[in-house]
């Protein structure tokens, strides 16, 4: 159970224009611009549900995904994950929950993905058995086989991400955030990445919160939507009501752009 | 410390695959204190007398030092934990259940171990069995020995809490060029890596022996070969000790205000 109560968080963004007069200037005073990337953010997800979080660059997605994960600390609001604060209780709240950023790595560069999950196993005190039983299920789900043997480096994009994934669920995490696991990838990466949202979602029940903006994501994987625009919520419900915005949408491109427009974003 | 441990395998199995650099390490270093020994011999011939360790002293220090050379350097940096504060990775270290102190420092240490483990066989074996005084000689005692290998172990933990202090510097700065550039000849000069520092200026060799740099190499390598010893020994061990414990609080005091003022960027 993720609960979101009155999320707010600034940025400090240094702005003046072009130019080197401009520059010279900026050096005796900064002129700061706040940017409010949370404004008052309120919302409840239930346990095992799979929830699609959307809005446009800059709206306030990953913010929302480093605040409930534990990595920034909100200006001010309450959120609860499964009773913890993330950011009181780093440690024991990131236990509990798996992260993966699709822009990111977690996997070392230069040793075979094994080894870097020999060191997730010991990071996250994993029980052997159950590891041992995790990683035999991913490899399968996730078709890793030979991935595993390779150091990331030479791994290509859809592989990488595939390793990632199964990275971030091995230690049984009962929340998982993904934010844009999907960018990049071709369409047997992506359908391979869905197919395990899925089955991890049916069979462990687990919680997902998944970030993208590819709208076939969402349309295969989301059971609830929550577009988020300026840092405040903008619409909860499913894809029928995202349908809504423009039924005669000839792509879900389309859609997500009419969808995004009726909100002033 | 388990966490240390497979870090420390980790390390190894990367170390292991890159072994030409490792090889070329080690005749580097062979070369550099041959010089170093020829010159320092130049001076010994000189005046003997005021000379401020015996020549195999010297000899001794010089080649521990390039056995041990990966497990004290100053420049020993990872890049990639730089790049992971300045491009954002840190988010990823951020979600794992273990304190980043706690895990950057064993990451660090077993970085040294292993990169030390790989290189100073060789030059071990090979300086021990020249001819006294060129070579690298027994310790002066078996109580020496002990001691430096606390002094080693303090040593290596003071260098690791140091760079850890850069590393954190990053999240005041954007960069680390500026503080590298600053503190690398510091550390180069004051904790004995280019000149042993009995042969420094009296008074500058006091301060410096004071100062965190004088807990790092210059100890174990004294202690060793017999030049620090007695009082002058515990002394030298308990400001190890102390440094080893100012430079963590200090180091940790940075990663909490450092993480209080992060923000992710990007994504």
């Amino acid at each position: 159970m993720i609960q979101v109560e009155h999320l707010c968080k600034t940025y400090r963004v240094a702005r003046r224009d072009g130019g080197l007069w401009h520059a010279v200037k900026a050096l005796g005073k900064r002129e700061t611009h706040e940017v409010r990337a949370l404004d008052d953010l309120s919302f409840t997800i239930g346990d095992g549900e799979i929830v699609g979080y959307i809005g446009v660059n800059g709206a306030g997605k990953s913010t929302t995904i480093k605040v409930l994960s534990g990595i920034l600390v909100p200006d001010s609001g309450t959120c609860l994950v499964d009773g913890r604060v993330p950011w009181k209780e780093r440690k024991a709240h990131a236990a509990e929950i798996g992260v993966v950023f699709g822009q990111r790595s977690q996997l070392w560069w230069d040793v075979p993905v094994a080894d870097s999950y020999d060191l997730l196993r010991e990071i996250y005190r994993m029980d052997p058995v159950r590891y041992r039983r995790n990683l035999e299920e991913m490899t399968e789900l996730l078709d890793l086989g030979e991935l595993l043997r390779t150091p990331a480096r030479q791994l290509s994009l859809g592989q990488r991400m595939r390793c990632e994934i199964a990275a971030s669920m091995l230690h049984d995490p009962k929340v998982l955030f993904l934010d844009e696991p999907t960018i990049g990838l071709d369409a047997v990466s992506k359908l391979a990445v869905r197919g395990f949202i899925h089955r991890m979602n049916a069979e462990r029940g687990t919680t997902v919160i998944l970030t993208t903006h590819d709208m076939q994501d969402i349309e295969a994987l989301a059971t609830r939507i929550l577009l988020i625009g300026h840092g405040k919520l903008l619409l909860d419900g499913t894809f029928e009501d995202v349908r809504a915005a423009d039924p005669a949408a000839h792509s879900l491109d389309e859609l997500a752009a009419a969808l995004y427009a009726r909100y002033g974003m | 410390m388990k966490a240390c441990l497979t870090f420390f395998r980790m390390r190894l199995k990367s170390g292991l695959q890159y072994r030409t650099a490792a090889w070329a390490g080690i005749v580097t270093q062979f070369f550099w204190g041959f010089m170093e020994i020829r010159l320092y011999y130049a001076f010994y011939e000189a005046s003997p007398e005021r000379f401020p360790m015996t020549f195999a002293q010297l000899t001794s220090y010089v080649w521990l030092r390039q056995a041990l050379l990966a497990l004290f350097n100053a420049w020993s940096f990872e890049m990639e934990l730089f790049d992971m504060i300045l491009k954002g990775d840190v988010a990823y270290e951020l979600c794992r259940p273990a304190s980043l102190y706690g895990m950057w420092f064993a990451r660090s240490l077993a970085l040294r171990i292993s990169r030390v483990v790989l290189r100073c066989v060789p030059l071990l074996v090979v300086t021990s069995l020249l001819p006294a005084p060129w070579g690298l000689g027994g310790p002066a005692s078996l109580s020496a020995f002990a001691a430096f290998l606390v002094s080693m172990t303090l040593s290596a933990c003071v260098c690791v809490a140091f760079s850890l202090i850069i590393y954190f510097s990053c999240f005041f700065t954007l960069s680390s060029d500026g503080v590298r550039m600053f503190t690398l000849p510091l550390v180069e000069l004051f904790s004995g890596a280019l000149i042993p520092l009995p042969f420094m200026p009296d008074g500058l060799a006091a301060i410096v022996q004071l100062s965190p740099f004088g807990a790092m190499q210059n100890a174990p390598l004294r202690i060793y070969s017999g030049n620090i010893t007695g009082k002058e020994l515990a002394l030298v061990l308990a400001l190890q000790l102390f440094w080893l414990m100012a430079l963590c609080v200090i180091g940790y005091a940075m990663q909490r205000q450092g993480l209080r003022r992060l923000c992710v960027q990007g994504g």
